[in-house]
């Protein structure tokens, strides 16, 4: 018996929201929010193959692994770019992440 | 079929190219003079881009199988984003090398940047909408954090990332809502969908879709709920960077984002319409009434900048073809106004040290007569007083909006630009009416020179030939509605 379209749409929902949710909600390390982006990117992938099964359209399933080879390169950056912080600051703590007030 | 192809998205893919090879001569010359000389050759790149695309055909063409358009609207957006990259890539060569940080991945970075800003302007599926915009933003973090031994601009680019990622995902998000209920990526698809039934409603799964794609688009617009790293970003990146992120990403988001409501979902515009309604408002308060404390220039700038898009955004709301001509005549001339401030900004010098906060501008007046008139200029064009370009650009949206009975918005809009003109004439005062206890350097860099004396005169002189940009804004916004 094939699992129903809005099961998966429930689990991505859920995963967006924790990703979210990391982000904001995150006091400690810096490292959490780069998880948290992908938590969120992994969710739209789960949308979309899942929509992608129901409508028996091949779009769906191409655009995720787009998503994917993105989502790489963007971790690629977010990792780079936590390195240069923590030779700046000597700190990834997000709380240490407040020189401008904004 | 397949050389056509290849000849619609001539710019994009010369601009690829010649990022690549940017890249390869950088990398065997990797010295300061070799980090000018791909300077130089990215200017030139993007000189000749902005000629391909003035001379590409003005009519509509789609290629890559439905993924890529080139039509009037696309091609007059990508000529404003090329000026975008090109003046501020001009600034910001002085900029580097006093700053110590002239490397040739600047320019790289640009070029790529820019690129994925013109194919994000021809972006026609949800698809080629996220390549692109992930091209054009991901250049843009590294950029931010381009001072990379100064902890501020390290932390600007960990904000920028951040925040742009998260946005990111809430507008791909929305893409697969979309995609899930209404069986489609393709923009001219989902326009079709829609097209023969009279009252066709938007399933609400996709309505939810849509809300979560204009928060992405929103955050990209640096638009309010969606702009809380905008002043941060601004004030930590290095002032050339700033430049570049008030120019060409906000304009090509601004494009995409008229191209998104106006094409797809065109046939919504009730939907959507409250939507953009509630961002333009908030965008136009908090941009008034957030800059009013600030002491730093570059914070004030970004918060002017939330404003602005505020305005274009009311253009975008009357949901017109009116109402789109407002939108690119005012994104137009805010590029102008935005690159020769921050061209101002950057020759603002005391001992060879670059200034930054709203008090520096003091005694600029007596110090630099011609940059103190050039200034006036921009603050007044800002501030939207007439004769100056600014003014006719809040006209037309006001204008667009009224026609459609947004009087209200309109009102709106007026009343938070008188708020905006107190901030910008303290600018004017500053620079002619007080006095700095120490005289400002004299001279400037040719290419500081010559952005600030083209963006003024085109500021300054709008009014008396207003036909070349009016014109042709007229001729791209008649190309979205068809």
């Amino acid at each position: 018996m094939p699992v129903p379209v809005g099961h998966f749409l429930a689990v991505a929902a859920i995963l967006f929201t924790l990703g979210v949710f990391g982000i904001f909600l995150n006091r400690k390390n810096i490292i959490v929010i780069l998880m948290s982006i992908e938590l969120i990117l992994l969710a739209v992938n789960i949308n979309l193959i899942g929509f992608s099964a129901h409508l028996g359209d091949l779009a769906g399933q191409l655009f995720a692994m787009f998503v994917l080879t993105v989502a790489a390169a963007e971790a690629a950056i977010g990792l780079a770019i936590v390195v240069v912080v923590f030779r700046a600051r000597g700190s990834i703590e997000v709380a240490d992440i407040n020189i401008m007030k904004g | 079929m397949s050389q056509s192809y290849l000849l619609v998205a001539l710019p994009e893919l010369f601009l690829l190219a010649a990022g690549l090879v940017l890249l390869v001569v950088g990398a065997f010359k990797e010295t300061a003079a070799g980090a000018r000389l791909v300077s130089n050759l990215a200017l030139g790149t993007l000189a000749i881009t902005l000629v391909l695309v003035l001379v590409a055909a003005p009519d509509r063409a789609v290629a890559f199988r439905g993924n890529f358009v080139m039509d009037g609207f696309a091609g007059f957006m990508k000529v404003v984003v090329l000026l975008g990259a090109l003046g501020t890539l001009a600034i910001a060569q002085p900029y580097l090398r006093r700053e110590g940080i002239e490397r040739f991945e600047y320019a790289v970075l640009v070029i790529f940047s820019t690129a994925g800003m013109s194919l994000l302007l021809s972006a026609n599926s949800f698809l080629a909408l996220y390549i692109s915009l992930e091209l054009m933003s991901l250049p843009l973090y590294v950029l931010a954090a381009f001072q990379r031994d100064t902890y501020k601009s390290t932390e600007a680019g960990l904000k920028y990332f951040v925040l742009g990622a998260l946005a990111s995902g809430m507008l791909l998000y929305g893409v697969s809502l979309v995609y899930g209920f209404t069986g489609t990526i393709f923009f001219e698809e989902l326009t079709a969908l829609y097209l023969d039934e009279e009252g066709a409603e938007l399933p609400l799964g996709a309505l939810v879709g849509v809300v979560f794609i204009a928060a992405g688009l929103a955050f990209k617009l640096g638009a309010v709920p969606f702009h809380m790293w905008t002043p941060d970003v601004y004030e930590g990146a290095p002032t050339a960077v700033t430049a570049l992120f008030a120019a060409a990403p906000k304009l090509a988001a601004m494009g995409l984002t008229v191209r998104v409501f106006a094409e797809p979902f065109g046939a919504f515009v009730a939907d959507w319409q409250q939507i953009i309604i509630a961002v333009s408002v908030g965008s136009m308060v908090l941009g008034a009434f957030g800059a009013i404390g600030q002491r730093n220039i570059k914070r004030l700038l970004a918060y002017s900048g939330i404003g602005h898009v505020g305005y274009a955004l009311v253009g975008l709301a009357a949901g017109t073809q009116s109402g789109v001509y407002g939108v690119l005549v005012y994104m137009t001339i805010y590029l102008f106004m935005t690159v020769g401030t921050f061209g101002v900004v950057l020759a603002l010098r005391r001992r060879g040290q670059s200034l930054e906060q709203i008090d520096d501008f003091a005694g600029l007046g007596k110090d630099q007569p011609l940059l103190a008139l050039a200034t006036a200029i921009f603050m007044f064009s800002l501030a939207g007083i007439p004769p100056l370009a600014g003014f006719f650009g809040k006209l037309y949206v006001f204008l667009a909006a009224i026609e459609v009975g947004l009087v209200w918005l309109a009102v709106i809009g007026v009343l938070t630009s008188v708020v905006g003109a107190y901030y910008y004439l303290r600018i004017v005062k500053l620079v002619y009416f007080d006095s700095a206890p120490e005289a400002l350097d004299r001279g400037m860099e040719p290419e500081l020179r010559g952005v600030i004396a083209v963006s003024a005169v085109v500021t300054a002189l709008f009014v008396v030939v207003p036909g070349p940009i009016l014109g042709s804004a007229r001729v791209a916004a008649g190309a979205l509605f068809p």
